[in-house]
């Protein structure tokens, strides 16, 4: 089987890179959000324990998650909050289409959500007659912009502010040129407190659900979950079954590694905790499955469950920083969703654990420590063995594995390939060799080690 | 059988044998107790909000009148401020009808000195949507009131029965475009915190 017939990391990274200057920019911005997540950690001496309790409680947590659920909903349910589950993307949109329609509106207001994302609500409605109208103002700009987040934390970062400002000329009414952000977001404020103050139904994502207490915290810098979820009559939270955390008391571990990983800050601005509907407001949770539960069952990939969106990962990804999120053709990018996605999809995904140099960066600032470089290596054997690999890269190992086994072709491949590069070098620095892409292949040494050691040692 | 059936045997037929659940006593032994004043006020200056050590509600309502006025809408949960704000008209009002606040001052009984947030239940806000919705937000906090970190902070607010609660730390803001830091993104534009020390 080939992944050529769907779109695949490298051809999208290759249209990524076009803009050299521009790829500079993005890793330098991704770069530069790193070094601040590390001023940030670096000021605790109890850092690495916080990393540690943080992922042995989801560690906890996963190994009894059937009864941490059932208590979440329970104690949701003793709270005046309708529990819904779905087993899939289907069942999830056509829950929230069905609150929706049953108040008779046809527009909602969303705060991020990357579950929603990865379910494609949003297209679902829209074909239902629906109006989605996102909130955070990240999302409202790759919205408005037809396009998907490229980053679970920063929606935009792919985005010039030049780009931001032709788009609100065009949807907003800014004249045109303007690319300040501060005229540009307080413009996206009056055009959203404006759809805050107007929509009836608003759907919120959920960073944390608490079992023991049956309440969901959502963090925000903006404050658009709030001003969303407290002036509708009807809220919805959307939420996968491994955002529980047992205890109230985990939050504290939680809240401390979520902002400090994902941007430096010390805490987001806001992190609700919401328990029971204001008098008169309905509030719902749909509890998803959506291959989660299938995931827990793959016991070299289940750890990618303990995630908590940060986008850590991303941002010290030497591949993420170079390549974009939509490379990855996946709601959510870079190593994490590289080992997220096979797990929905394994052909349509193939090429995602590939795209990594295994440096382990990722691995290293996770605050709850997923072994992501491993998975990434772990889901390139799975993938091999399935038989998903193009078919290039098949016969490409096959010819390596043929050459490495035999000393006597090796060295004949070793010479074929110095005079090639010395007196032919188009011959490999060409577009059919990927490795030259962007980059010039090395100088080839004038003789291999054998060569040398038989002319230098081997008489005596 | 239904979709939470099925969701919930999946999982218990996939999750990994038990283990126990970590112990967060020991992240507890880091919290600087002697500190707790100074740190938060640098921190909560760091992120955008200004900080007051007042010594009685004689002293916010001045600096509230010497910043925001008198001629625009001020609402207010603490009943003694009365004569500054609306403390009680706004609880029959719709959220909707809460679009033109240009002030909400609130009373918190809870700061955490590593993030500079406060915490404020919804009996505190008066109306949930208020410390979001509002133009400029202030909050009354009494300085033996900040504990040094998030673990402290959930120790203090334990289980309450609240049916909302929110940890709130500076004003509204965005880095959405280029990375640039705006304040004022959809909620507050400012906070104001007055630390009471009454001694």
């Amino acid at each position: 089987m080939s992944t050529t017939s769907t779109k695949n990391h490298a051809e999208l990274a290759g249209q990524f890179n076009a803009d050299e200057n521009r790829v500079d920019w993005h890793d330098e911005t991704l770069w530069w959000i790193r070094q601040k997540r590390d001023k940030a950690v670096n000021q605790f001496p109890e850092w690495e324990l916080l990393r540690e309790t943080g992922s042995k409680i989801k560690e906890h947590t996963l190994s009894n998650l059937g009864n941490y659920l059932e208590s979440f909903e329970a104690n949701a349910l003793a709270n005046g909050v309708t529990v819904h589950w779905a087993a899939d993307a289907k069942e999830h949109n056509e829950i929230v289409h069905s609150i929706i329609k049953k108040h008779g509106v046809n527009r909602m207001v969303k705060s991020k959500s990357m579950l929603t994302e990865e379910c494609h609500l949003n297209e679902y409605l829209a074909e239902n007659g629906i109006e989605v109208v996102d909130s955070d103002l990240g999302e409202r700009i790759v919205q408005l912009a037809k396009e998907p987040p490229s980053h679970i934390v920063l929606p935009c970062i792919h985005k010039k502010k030049e780009e931001i400002g032709d788009l609100f000329h065009e949807h907003l009414g800014t004249p045109a040129g303007v690319s300040d952000p501060q005229i540009l977001t307080e413009t996206a404020r009056q055009h959203l407190r404006e759809v805050f103050l107007t929509r009836k139904v608003a759907l919120t994502g959920v960073n944390f659900a608490v079992a023991e207490t049956g309440e969901f915290v959502v963090c925000t810098n903006e404050g658009n979950a709030d001003m969303g979820a407290h002036l509708s009559e009807v809220h919805i939270a959307s939420m996968g079954i491994e955002k529980i955390i047992p205890k109230r008391e985990h939050l504290g571990v939680f809240l401390r590694l979520l902002t400090r990983s994902a941007t430096g800050q010390p805490i987001t601005t806001y992190s609700s905790h919401y328990k029971k509907p204001r008098p008169g407001q309905e509030m719902h949770i749909v509890i998803v499955d959506n291959g989660r539960s299938v995931q827990l069952g793959r016991k070299d990939f289940r750890n990618s469950l303990k995630c908590i969106r940060c986008g850590a990962c991303m941002n010290t990804c030497p591949v993420y920083r170079r390549s974009g999120g939509h490379s990855y053709h996946n709601a959510i990018s870079g190593p994490i969703g590289s080992i997220l996605a096979p797990n929905l999809d394994m052909e349509k995904y193939a090429d995602l654990p590939f795209a990594s140099t295994l440096c382990g960066s990722c691995s290293n600032v996770c605050p709850v420590k997923i072994d992501i470089h491993d998975q990434l290596y772990k889901w390139r054997q799975v993938i091999v063995k399935a038989g998903y690999t193009t078919k290039t890269k098949t016969v490409g190992m096959k010819m390596m594995q043929w050459t490495l086994s035999s000393p006597g072709m090796y060295h004949v491949a070793g010479k074929a390939g110095r005079i090639v590069m010395k007196y032919a070098p188009f011959a490999v620095n060409n577009a059919l060799n990927p490795w030259y892409k962007q980059r010039d292949m090395p100088k080839p040494p004038a003789e291999s080690f054998d060569e040398w050691y038989k002319k230098n040692r081997g008489k005596k | 059988m239904s979709t939470r059936g099925k969701i919930l045997s999946a999982v218990r037929a996939n999750q990994p044998v038990l283990t126990s659940m970590p112990d967060i006593e020991p992240l507890k032994a880091y919290s600087n107790k002697e500190t707790v004043l100074a740190q938060y006020t640098t921190v909560a200056t760091n992120i955008g909000a200004k900080v007051y050590e007042v010594k009685s509600l004689d002293e916010v309502k001045t600096v509230i009148q010497s910043n925001f006025g008198t001629d625009k809408r001020i609402i207010s949960t603490i009943s003694e401020l009365n004569d500054i704000a609306d403390t009680k008209e706004y609880l029959s009002d719709l959220p909707v009808q809460l679009a033109d606040v240009e002030l909400a001052i609130l009373q918190s009984d809870l700061a955490v000195a590593e993030n500079g947030a406060i915490w404020i239940t919804e009996d505190q806000m008066g109306q949930r949507v208020l410390p979001f919705i509002t133009q400029h937000l202030a909050v009354i906090v009494n300085a033996k009131n900040i504990v040094a970190t998030m673990h402290d902070a959930y120790s203090a607010i334990g289980i309450s029965t609240q049916g909302f609660g929110a940890f709130i730390a500076g004003p509204s803001k965005t880095a959405d475009i280029e990375q640039s830091l705006v304040i004022g993104a959809h909620g507050p534009r400012s906070m104001s915190l007055f630390l009471l020390n009454e001694d």
